[in-house]
């Protein structure tokens, strides 16, 4: 099997896969932001389209389903001008054993360039990666990791306040399944933000002060005076008494309104990685305003960020200056 | 007549390590220390090695005689979770025949029916078919009315009952112990206190039923600690552990490692401690190699969708022998742990070199140094979390009744 070139200690990405945003060093991550800008800018103008991916195959295999996400990836990798193909995998079909294994292995035969995947496993996307030859990035893997949710959320936070480091961002609702929360704490941690985790104390997962974060089981404290909000998506199927009594319970004590949002720090910004549950983790007037809500900007940077992420990873198969 | 004379050894018998060696007479222990040689006799010459009765692992999940014979294990007692369980006579007496002539495999009757935690299997006839006790397998009974009927009925029949303490309320479906690695790595996790729940709620039902117990493995502080209490008290009740609970934490399962995938899961650092402490105590009866192998279809999967499971018939030996090195305990208490307190347990005639015993034999070099590689195991299966260890000590030759087996050492 070829190895991987050899890197100089001053590569900007010395690595092969996108996997976890753990294991970044905060100039690699600023350094996708910083590649990011540019697709930004791109993606306003009416002519949408570079060719740095011509001929390159892009194969996004979703094994859990999604529709932003995989859209944003199909858009990010077209826009480069790759030819992206979408495997969606029926959740009853693929989803176990060998057979993941299976998969991996003919993608890899099918000569990809790239390989985006989303698997409702944690670690099934590593145990896939360590089976191709080309670079794979994680779409979100069980409640694990979502790195580019992550990064896209970053740039979104400096763009809209101008730095990370020394914010106060509160990531509030259902953390212990959220792997948009892991890739976060992860994320913003490394970059200097101070990381409140709010919830109720059955949806916030074991020894989270681990990573770095405050622990806060009351709404209203975990929110005071933060720069950002982040809300969480609760699913439905944990509203019904199982973590949370109801929705409307939830919404009383854990969602985002109005009232609520006066404590936070003045034009705190609002964020959520979508889709809403409007009503119960937010209010529609939040959600809804455009000068504290960033939701939709957030959409925006997801595509900058996985066009980035697309270039960056493919630079070593492409033979770009030194990569 | 038959007769096998074991020289230049150091004998593990008695409660002390002795220079000497080992007669065998027709398959049983003739003498051990000093003896005459009697004509005819085959000679072996154990150059300084240990001579020690072959180790009795309690509660492996599969036969696996090149596993068991690599790892000085000459008899296994052995869980009734087989395809199907074990919960008839017919059933028990096959597993029972299945090791022979290599390793003797001494069958735990299923407590129920098809191992599902309701009605009572056929225990008597099980036991007259050659069951040595009773298990709950890999799960827990947690209808607590036929926990106590079981014991109480099993305890009747002087029967130990095998528990696997884990309360699957609060375990639900984790993959893991809570923790930050569980939280790190996003895997569904339980708190530890499922184990000692579990334990708890048994010790009560022992107490009322005055029947015997056996935990298959306890390894965390809390559950431990309502042991030594429970043995304070007079209760018959014993527990066993697995090197992989004394020398690994919850750690080892990060990067997604399915081969650290167990039941009772990895703990955290301070449970590994307390399950030290608790060999070094007494708390501890038994060390088992849990032996249970899975294919690489079971584990090469994503953590949550793999088997839990470990082979560690061939690496219990030399991982417990690292128990004395640290001076934790000393060699005789070591044999106590690996052959005399199981057989005891389970009322086997093994684990002891007193005259008359069967001549169930292991000839140790204590010192002799390999390396654990899950490539290079003779189990059925590679799926030991201390792939890589180099580790010291390993069983040389084995005799079962007196009859030499073959150890197909790499």
């Amino acid at each position: 099997m070829p190895s991987a070139p050899a890197l100089s200690d001053a590569h900007p990405f010395p690595h092969r896969h996108l996997l976890g945003i753990a294991g970044l060093l905060p100039h690699e991550i600023l350094f996708l932001l910083d590649e990011a800008e540019q697709w930004v800018a791109l993606n306003r103008e009416t002519a949408k389209h570079d060719e740095r991916l011509r001929g390159l195959t892009l194969i996004n295999a979703f094994f859990e389903n999604s529709t932003r996400t995989l859209l944003s990836f199909e858009i990010a990798g077209k826009r480069l001008g790759a030819d992206v193909v979408n495997m969606g995998v029926a959740q009853s079909s693929v989803n176990k054993g060998e057979t993941l294994i299976d998969t991996a292995m003919t993608l890899n035969a099918m000569h990809a360039d790239a390989i985006v995947i989303r698997h409702d496993a944690s670690g099934a996307v590593q145990l896939i990666a360590d089976k191709v030859d080309c670079p794979v990035l994680n779409a979100g893997d069980g409640r694990h990791e979502h790195p580019t949710q992550a990064l896209l959320d970053a740039l979104t936070i400096r763009r809209r306040l101008g730095q990370i480091a020394g914010l106060t961002v509160a990531i509030c609702g259902d953390v212990l399944h959220s792997r948009v929360a892991r890739s976060n704490i992860l994320c913003l941690g490394t970059l200097g933000a101070t990381v409140r985790v709010v919830g109720p104390p059955t949806l916030l997962p074991p020894e989270v002060e681990r990573l770095g974060v405050t622990r806060f089981t009351d709404m209203d404290e975990g929110i005071r005076g933060a720069d950002v909000v982040m809300a969480l998506r609760l699913q439905r199927e944990r509203m019904a008494g199982g973590f949370v009594p109801s929705p409307r319970e939830y919404h009383a004590l854990y969602g985002l309104t109005p009232e609520r949002l006066a404590r936070t720090a003045p034009d705190a910004l609002v964020m959520h990685p979508g889709p809403m549950n409007r009503g119960v983790e937010i209010s529609s007037s939040i959600a809804d305003d455009l000068q504290r809500s960033a939701i939709t900007e957030q959409v925006e940077m997801g595509v900058a960020v996985r066009m980035a992420c697309l270039d960056v990873l493919t630079r070593g198969a492409r033979r770009v200056g030194n990569w | 007549m038959s007769a096998l004379a074991i020289l230049n050894g150091r004998v593990v018998a008695g409660g002390r390590v002795a220079p000497g060696g080992v007669l065998v007479r027709d398959g049983h222990i003739a003498a051990i220390g000093t003896f005459a040689v009697p004509d005819g006799a085959e000679r072996i010459d154990a150059r300084g090695a240990l001579v020690a009765p072959g180790l009795v692992d309690v509660g492996a999940f599969a036969i696996d005689a090149p596993a068991c014979a690599a790892g000085g294990i000459t008899r296994a007692v052995l869980m009734p979770d087989q395809s199907p369980p074990l919960d008839n006579v017919a059933l028990v007496q096959r597993a029972a025949a299945a090791g022979k002539p290599d390793v003797w495999v001494h069958p735990l009757a299923a407590a129920t029916r098809g191992l599902e935690g309701h009605e009572l299997a056929e225990i008597g006839l099980m036991a007259r078919g050659g069951a040595c006790g009773v298990a709950t397998g890999r799960g827990w009974i947690a209808d607590s009315g036929v926990m106590h009927r079981l014991l109480a009925y099993a305890g009747a029949l002087g029967l130990r009952t095998v528990s696997h303490p884990e309360d699957g309320g609060l375990a639900g479906p984790a993959a893991m112990t809570d923790g930050e690695t569980a939280t790190r790595l996003g895997l569904p996790s339980a708190p530890a206190e499922a184990e000692a729940l579990a334990v708890a709620r048994d010790l009560l039902l022992v107490e009322a039923t005055g029947a015997p117990i056996h935990f298959r493995q306890v390894t965390t502080a809390r559950a431990l600690g309502l042991v030594r209490e429970a043995k304070r008290r007079g209760l018959p009740v014993s527990c066993g552990i697995a090197p992989s609970h004394l020398f690994l934490s919850d750690i080892a399962v990060t990067g997604f490692r399915t081969f650290a995938r167990l039941s009772p899961p990895l703990r955290g650092e301070a449970d590994r401690q307390a399950c030290l402490a608790a060999v070094a105590d007494g708390t501890v009866d038994l060390l088992c190699s849990a032996h249970d192998p899975q294919g690489p279809e079971a584990k090469r999967m994503p953590f949550i969708l793999a088997e839990p499971g470990m082979v560690g018939a061939e690496t219990l030996l030399a991982l417990a022998l690292g128990l004395v090195r640290d001076g934790l305990v000393d060699l005789p208490r070591l044999w106590d742990l690996l052959a005399a307190a199981p057989a005891r347990l389970f009322g086997l005639p093994a684990g002891t070199l007193d005259a008359g015993a069967e001549a169930d034999l292991v000839l140790v070099d204590e010192h002799a140094p390999w390396r654990i590689s899950s490539d290079r195991l003779r189990a059925a299966s590679g799926n030991t979390p201390f792939d890589g260890l180099p580790v010291q000590g390993r069983a040389v030759r084995l005799w079962k009744g007196g009859k030499p087996i073959v150890l197909n050492l790499g």
